[in-house]
């Protein structure tokens, strides 16, 4: 375990500086140059060369991009372009946002999520495991932010219950949380979807398994044996889902904190790219993409951890 | 006599009869007959655009601006004038375009690769599996968002964000079940008789890891359509007056407070879209090819 734990986390490391190198290089094959972009039409010869200076522009591509490593693992990441700020700074004033809301989403996605595919995978083909199905489907196709827009003209516009922009106001709780409620639940409707679907699978497979048999045999009532020793196992593949589905649930985030004006890590880097601020586009891809590979990496450990087959490598 | 006859003419009927055949299943399960009709129906729309259209998609009439649907404009009109039903129709053309063209183009490349890495030696295999992990280590639409920030938004660029993510997975699935073929018979057989590689790929392996590829990439399709709508949404995308359904919604969304139509225009048949691919593709892949759900699940 601890040689497939340590290859593991060497091959995330690997790979998270291949991708920041990647995204780096990226930016220098692009014609035109960044810096020219960054200051704005009306730069002086002066003030490019300042600036060229300042970033290290003038070494060559590959001692950019190793000075760009070591400043990235001493957590540094640049300055805003427009307010001089550090990137790092921003990013973490920013995270807390886009994390309520994630967690929020999934909170309840698998509070409605579970029992769905748990009770349809014990009423198994029925007419309401056929529906279950079809509506689990649904929500997974539904674009998120097309839920968004929807639960924005419903729920905001016409019936005015919650409201439509912000985060609420710091320190009422009762605000924050009724400025939630429309962006998780745009965030988390695919995921109601996913983990329903997962777990019904999950469900129907441990069913199947001796233990289950055994313990019927022994005249155990249904319901202990469902929720004591099927359920609880058949639940932690969700935990792997969650592992790789980071990305998704990411890329929503960023779609569902636009469409609220909600603040969060996808409303700076939206704003970051429509003002053209590279190094905070930058700067937060970076980040997400750290926690993608480190989510992916930690859901492969813990998927090892619970299924010694899957250490051997395929 | 009727034996010969069938026999010349075994390959055109047969690959007839299979796809009726196929089709007939499909169509029995409700989902599938669903998800045919929708996917059909879009289709249908956006290749006879030109032809059901009533105005030109970008005719700007400020006069009418933000009609509710009537006779004269089925959908409405948005903030410009412009006709919804008409962008709607044409902005089922871009969708599906870029949806074809790129996944087409990422299933060709990724199985170029796929093979190659199943094939080639291992180093190749190592470099290649190891490149496909970088290129997945980044969230799509971080991704999308940093491309978009350095190139600039256009079709084009849609077009190659969605090749580049969509590639790995493709290569991978070929890899596998190239990596599970390398050492059956017919193949062992084909090398022992001489036949080169570049023709064992092409004439031996080809055929045999195409068919769960292809259920793979069409169940892509509603992941690219929405990849479009989101980008072309957040104003990265498709240009400025070409209609797209995203950019229907980014409109809609402006004007949300003033009328619901070209939100609800634009999203609609965005949905049908998502919901009659995937329920086709569910469908194809449970009918075909249900070991094919371990590998997407």
């Amino acid at each position: 375990m601890l040689t497939f734990a340590a290859k593991r986390l060497f091959l995330g490391v690997l790979i998270v500086v291949a991708a920041v190198s990647l995204l780096y290089g990226m930016i220098h094959m692009v014609p035109g140059d960044p810096v020219k972009i960054m200051l704005g039409p009306r730069a002086t010869p002066e003030m490019k060369e300042v600036l060229f200076e300042k970033l290290g522009l003038n070494d060559p591509l590959p001692v950019q991009i190793v000075n760009f490593l070591g400043d990235v693992a001493r957590g540094e990441l640049g300055y805003d372009v427009f307010t001089g700020r550090p990137v790092g700074t921003i990013v973490a004033e920013q995270a807390p946002h886009t994390i309520i809301l994630v967690l929020a989403s999934i909170g309840w996605a698998a509070a409605i999520g579970i029992p769905l595919g748990c009770y349809a995978s014990v009423r198994r083909n029925t007419l309401f495991d056929r529906i279950s199905g079809v509506l689990t489907v649904s929500c997974i196709a539904i674009p998120p932010f097309v839920v968004a827009l929807y639960a924005l003209l419903l729920f905001a516009v016409w019936l005015q219950w919650l409201p439509a922009i912000g985060a609420g106001e710091r320190g009422d709780l009762g605000s924050q949380i009724s400025h939630l409620i429309l962006p998780s639940l745009a965030v988390g409707l695919g995921w109601v979807g996913y983990i329903a679907r997962l777990v019904r699978a999950s469900m129907l497979e441990v069913l199947g398994e001796n233990h289950v048999r055994t313990a019927r045999a022994v005249g155990l009532p249904e319901p202990t044996i469902i929720f004591k020793y099927v359920l609880r196992i058949a639940v932690l593949p969700t935990i792997t889902l969650l592992g790789i589905g980071i990305g998704i649930l990411l890329s929503s985030a960023v779609f569902a904190e636009i469409v609220f004006a909600r603040p969060g890590i996808g409303k700076l880097i939206y704003d970051a790219v429509t003002t053209r601020n590279y190094p905070v586009v930058m700067g937060s891809v970076l980040v997400t993409t750290m926690l993608f590979v480190l989510c992916t990496t930690l859901a492969d450990l813990i998927n090892a951890l619970l299924d010694p087959r899957q250490r051997s490598g395929q | 006599m009727s034996a010969t006859a069938e026999r010349v003419s075994i390959w055109p009927t047969g690959a007839w009869s299979a796809a009726v055949k196929g089709l007939r299943r499909v169509v029995r399960e409700p989902l599938g007959l669903v998800g045919l009709i929708l996917v059909a129906l879009v289709t249908v729309s956006a290749i006879g655009a030109d032809w059901f259209a009533p105005y030109d998609a970008t005719e700007i009439n400020v006069r009418n601006r933000m009609l509710w649907p009537s006779l004269e404009h089925l959908l409405g009109t948005d903030q410009l004038g412009r006709d919804l039903f008409s962008r709607v129709l044409y902005g089922g053309r871009i969708a599906l375009e870029v949806a074809l063209i790129s996944i087409g183009l990422a299933v060709v490349i990724g199985l170029a690769l796929g093979m190659l890495a199943g094939f080639g030696p291992r180093w190749l295999d190592a470099v290649l599996i190891f490149a496909f992990d970088t290129v997945r280590s980044f969230p799509t639409i971080m991704f999308a968002l940093a491309v978009v920030t350095l190139v600039g938004p256009s079709l084009e660029t849609i077009m190659l964000i969605v090749v580049v993510t969509q590639i790995p997975v493709y290569a991978r699935v070929v890899r596998t079940q190239t990596l599970a073929l390398k050492g059956s018979e017919f193949i062992m057989a084909a090398r022992v008789m001489g036949v080169g590689t570049l023709r064992i790929m092409t004439v031996h392996l080809l055929p045999n890891v195409i068919g769960p590829l292809l259920i793979l990439a069409s169940m892509d399709i509603p992941f690219v359509v929405t990849i479009e709508a989101g980008l072309s949404f957040l104003g990265m995308g498709v240009r400025p007056p070409t209609p797209s359904w995203g950019s229907i919604l980014n409109d809609g969304y402006s004007f949300i407070s003033n009328t619901p139509w070209p939100v609800l225009a634009g999203g609609i048949p965005l949905i049908l879209t998502t919901l009659g691919f995937t329920f086709l593709g569910e469908t194809l892949r449970d009918t075909f090819d249900p070991k094919l759900r371990r590998i997407i699940e």
